[in-house]
């Protein structure tokens, strides 16, 4: 193989090493056909630099672990492809995502993302056990068609990372958080929606956000969290005059 | 002040001053344009309900929507938080409403 051959079939990588203090650490990786950004960190780790510590689990866009910054944006690492992000110059610069506390490397402590989803109250409060017959929610009711449009989150903070607003003001609970509550707000079968509506409209809620739609551009399984914040923004703005939820 | 509240008196206030901005800026062109003195200004102001309630009015309105406005900068891109930035956010709009009310009654006011 000649070295002109070599160079052309290998990646230039650089990778964040380190937490807040540290520094880019370049590595060259072979450039494969159907190669995700995900394939090369794991080479690097595996060939190159052992101790290099990232997080991922399924490989298959479902999980929601592998979330990194590429080439200045966030991504989804294990579904984005080394052919979209590195242009002709093969080039990959890889950072951790924004807006999160570093632990090491590439991985981020993910603790105040999941806190701000318990502050927008984003879980489920049943209103029926195991003995009661299925809850018939119509999937044609625009309420249901609202929740359905924002369910599909798979929690990889891509949005969070992506907001202008979460890096300005650490109290913003961010898209997710948001998103998450709209898709309850909208759930006829849970129990404290008007609860749900109030968290994610208190302080550093749903009128924090400036619509800037970064986490709509960015959202890697497509969803429209600035949709759902507008929606919110609406609902409780209903709630104050009296017209909210029950 | 809940911050449904404050998003509410925002935007409300922000309705209201867009046509009332443009009136104005329309006035003042008119009032150049047409070699307007400031005698003759004062001698249609003075006395006028109606011009007594619009910029009393434009008033009101800035003197909600700007506070409200300032305290999101400031909260955003600061780490003053607290009581303390709502009683400056009050303390503003007072400010405003002083202000914008001592040059109304100046227009408007019969000597």
């Amino acid at each position: 193989m000649t070295a002109a051959r070599d160079e052309r079939e290998r990646l230039s990588v650089e990778v964040w090493r380190g937490r807040d203090e540290g520094r880019f650490e370049t590595f060259a990786v072979p450039h494969r056909a159907n190669q995700t950004v995900l394939d090369v960190v794991t080479w690097i780790q595996r060939h190159a630099a052992p101790a290099l510590a990232y997080r991922f689990a399924c490989r298959v866009g479902v999980c929601g672990s592998c979330a990194m910054t590429v080439n200045g944006r966030p991504r989804w690492t294990c579904r984005t492809h080394v052919s979209k992000v590195a242009g002709a110059d093969r080039r990959l610069r890889i950072e951790p995502l924004r807006n999160l506390p570093r632990i090491k490397d590439l991985a981020v402590d993910l603790t105040p993302f999941f806190e701000k989803w318990q502050r927008a109250q984003g879980r489920f409060t049943p209103t029926r056990n195991r003995a009661d017959p299925l809850a018939p929610v119509s999937p044609e009711s625009p309420a249901r068609k609202a929740a359905d449009a924002g369910i599909e989150c798979i929690n990889c903070a891509v949005c969070h990372a992506a907001c202008d607003v979460v890096g300005w003001d650490p109290d913003y609970l961010g898209p997710a958080a948001l998103n998450r509550a709209w898709t309850l707000v909208n759930d006829e079968r849970d129990g404290d929606r008007r609860g749900v509506l109030q968290a994610a409209a208190a302080g550093g809620g749903c009128h924090s956000c400036h619509t800037h739609g970064s986490c709509v551009e960015h959202c890697p399984v497509g969803l429209n969290p600035t949709a759902g914040i507008a929606g919110l923004k609406r609902r409780s703005l209903l709630d104050l005059v009296g017209s909210g939820l029950p | 002040m809940s911050p449904a509240r404050l998003y509410l008196l925002q935007r409300a206030t922000a309705l209201i001053l867009a046509p009332l901005v443009l009136v104005h800026l329309g006035l003042i062109l008119i009032a150049v344009e047409g070699g307007l003195t400031a005698a003759e200004i004062l001698g249609r102001t003075r006395g006028s309900v109606g011009w007594a309630a619009f910029y009393g009015l434009f008033v009101l309105a800035a003197a909600i929507h700007a506070p409200i406005g300032l305290r999101n900068v400031i909260h955003e891109h600061t780490s003053w938080r607290g009581r303390s930035l709502g009683f400056a956010t009050i303390a503003l709009g007072l400010l405003l409403a002083g202000l914008g009310a001592r040059a109304v009654i100046a227009v408007v006011a019969v000597p």
